[in-house]
C-alpha cells in the first residue's frame, strides 16, 4: 500500500469529517432560531446518547442478547444508573461502572 | 525594616472577603504587592479553569487513551505507516470512522469510497454541531471554528450539560473550560493512537480494568444527569429502541441519525402541543 496514497486519503477524510461539524454551528450561530427549531434541537443529546447507548447495552455479536454470561454490560448498566442518579456525578459513576466490571470480571474468572 | 520595600497599597487589601486576596506579610515580600497578587489571582483561575476542565474530561481520558491504543495497534496491523497513523488522529479525530478505515485501506477499497464511508459514519456530528449552536452563539467566528473541530460523541455529550447550566455561555472562563475540555480529550486520543502503535506488540488486557465500559458508563451517566421529564424518558427509550431496531436490520450508519431525527421531531411537536 502506497502511504503517499493514503496520506491523500487522511486528509479527504479530515475534511468530510470537519466541515459538517463546523457548517451547522457556524451557521446556526449567527441567526435567530425559531423557538420550533430551538426546542428541536434541545433533544438531540438526549435521543443520541440513548440512540448510541442501546445497542451498546442490548446487542452482543449483532443480536440481542441480555443474558448475564454473555452481556454483562446491560446488567451493570442498572446499578451504574441508580449511582449516576444518586450521586450526579460523571466521573463517579464512570468509575464505579468501570469497578463493578472489572470485580465482576475477576470474580467470575 | 531594612528589606522592605515600599509598595502600593491597593484598597482592596483591606476587603479580605474578595477573591483572590488575602491578607498578607508586607516583610515577606520585596515585589510589588500588586503584581504579585495579580499573578497569584491568573494562577488561582488558571488553575480553577484547569482543574474544572479535567474533572469533567476525565471519563473521556478513560474512554480515549484504550480505544485509541487499541485504533494504533489495528493501524499498525492494517499497514499504515506510523506517520499516517498519528496523522489521522490529529487532523480527523473520530474514532469510530479511524476504525472503519483502517479496517478497510488494507481490504483495497478505493480511496473515494473510504471518504464517503467516512463523511456517512460522521455525519450524525453534524446534527451534534447543530444542537450546541444554541451554547456557543456569543463566541466569535475562530472561536467557532476551533471549537467545532473536536466536536465528537463524547465531547458533544460532555458540553450538552450546559444546557442546564446557563441559556448562553458568556463568560470567558467557561469558554476556556469548554475548548480546554475539547482539547484534553483530543489529546488522550492521540496519546492512545501514539502508545497502540509505538507499543502494539504489548496489548495490555483492556477489559481486566473494565476500560470497555467507560464510554458506555459516561453516557449513561450523561443521560441520566440531563433528563428532567418524563417526555424525556418516554422519547430516549423510544430512540434506544429505534436505533437498535434498525441497526438489527441491518441500516448501521443511519440508525442514530434516524431515530434522533424521529425523536427529537416527536419531541419538539409534543411540548409544542403542551405549549398551546
Amino acid at each position: 500500500m502506497d502511504q503517499k496514497i493514503i496520506f491523500l486519503t487522511i486528509i479527504g477524510m479530515a475534511l468530510v469529517t470537519y466541515i459538517p461539524r463546523l457548517l451547522p454551528v457556524m451557521w446556526l450561530s449567527s441567526r435567530d432560531i425559531p423557538s420550533f427549531i430551538v426546542s428541536w434541537l434541545r433533544f438531540v443529546p438526549t435521543s443520541v446518547l440513548a440512540a448510541m447507548l442501546f445497542p451498546s447495552l442490548f446487542m452482543v455479536d449483532n443480536k440481542i442478547d441480555i443474558t448475564f454470561n454473555n452481556n454483562l454490560f446491560f446488567w451493570v448498566s442498572i446499578p451504574t444508573a441508580l449511582i449516576a442518579w444518586k450521586t450526579k456525578s460523571l466521573f463517579g459513576s464512570v468509575l464505579a461502572g468501570m469497578l463493578f466490571i472489572a470485580i465482576i470480571r475477576f470474580l467470575v474468572i | 525594616m531594612d528589606d522592605f520595600i515600599p509598595v502600593k497599597i491597593h484598597p482592596s487589601l483591606f476587603y479580605s472577603s474578595q477573591k483572590g486576596y488575602k491578607k498578607i506579610n508586607f516583610s515577606d515580600y520585596n515585589v510589588s504587592f500588586i503584581d504579585s497578587t495579580k499573578k497569584r489571582c491568573h494562577t488561582l483561575i488558571k488553575k480553577d479553569i484547569l482543574v474544572n476542565a479535567f474533572k469533567q474530561a476525565s471519563p473521556i481520558i478513560f474512554g480515549y487513551v484504550p480505544i485509541g491504543f487499541a485504533y494504533g495497534v489495528l493501524s499498525q496491523e492494517a499497514g499504515l505507516s506510523m506517520q499516517n497513523t498519528m496523522i489521522m488522529s490529529l487532523i480527523v479525530f473520530a474514532g469510530s470512522s479511524q476504525f472503519i478505515a483502517v479496517g478497510l485501506f488494507p481490504a483495497g477499497i478505493t480511496p473515494v469510497s473510504i471518504i464517503i464511508t467516512t463523511f456517512i459514519v460522521n455525519l450524525r456530528h453534524a446534527l451534534m454541531s447543530a444542537s450546541l449552536s444554541p451554547i456557543v452563539k456569543t463566541w466569535n467566528k475562530t472561536e467557532i471554528a476551533a471549537f467545532a473541530f473536536e466536536i465528537t460523541d463524547e465531547t458533544f455529550a460532555v458540553h450538552s450539560l450546559r444546557y442546564n447550566e446557563v441559556e448562553n455561555i458568556d463568560n470567558n472562563h467557561l469558554k476556556i473550560e469548554m475548548l480546554l475540555i475539547n482539547l484534553i480529550a483530543q489529546c488522550s486520543w492521540v496519546l492512545g493512537s501514539w502508545l497502540g502503535c509505538s507499543m502494539g506488540q504489548l496489548i495490555s488486557n483492556v477489559k481486566a480494568y473494565g476500560l470497555d465500559f467507560a464510554l458506555p458508563a459516561m453516557f449513561i451517566a450523561l443521560i441520566i444527569m440531563q433528563v428532567n421529564n418524563l417526555l424525556q424518558v418516554v422519547l430516549l427509550i423510544f430512540a434506544g429502541i429505534i436505533s437498535t431496531s434498525l441497526l438489527i436490520s441491518g441500516i448501521d450508519q443511519w440508525n442514530v441519525i434516524l431515530a434522533t431525527i424521529v425523536c427529537a421531531t416527536i419531541g419538539a411537536c409534543v411540548e409544542k402541543w403542551i405549549k398551546k
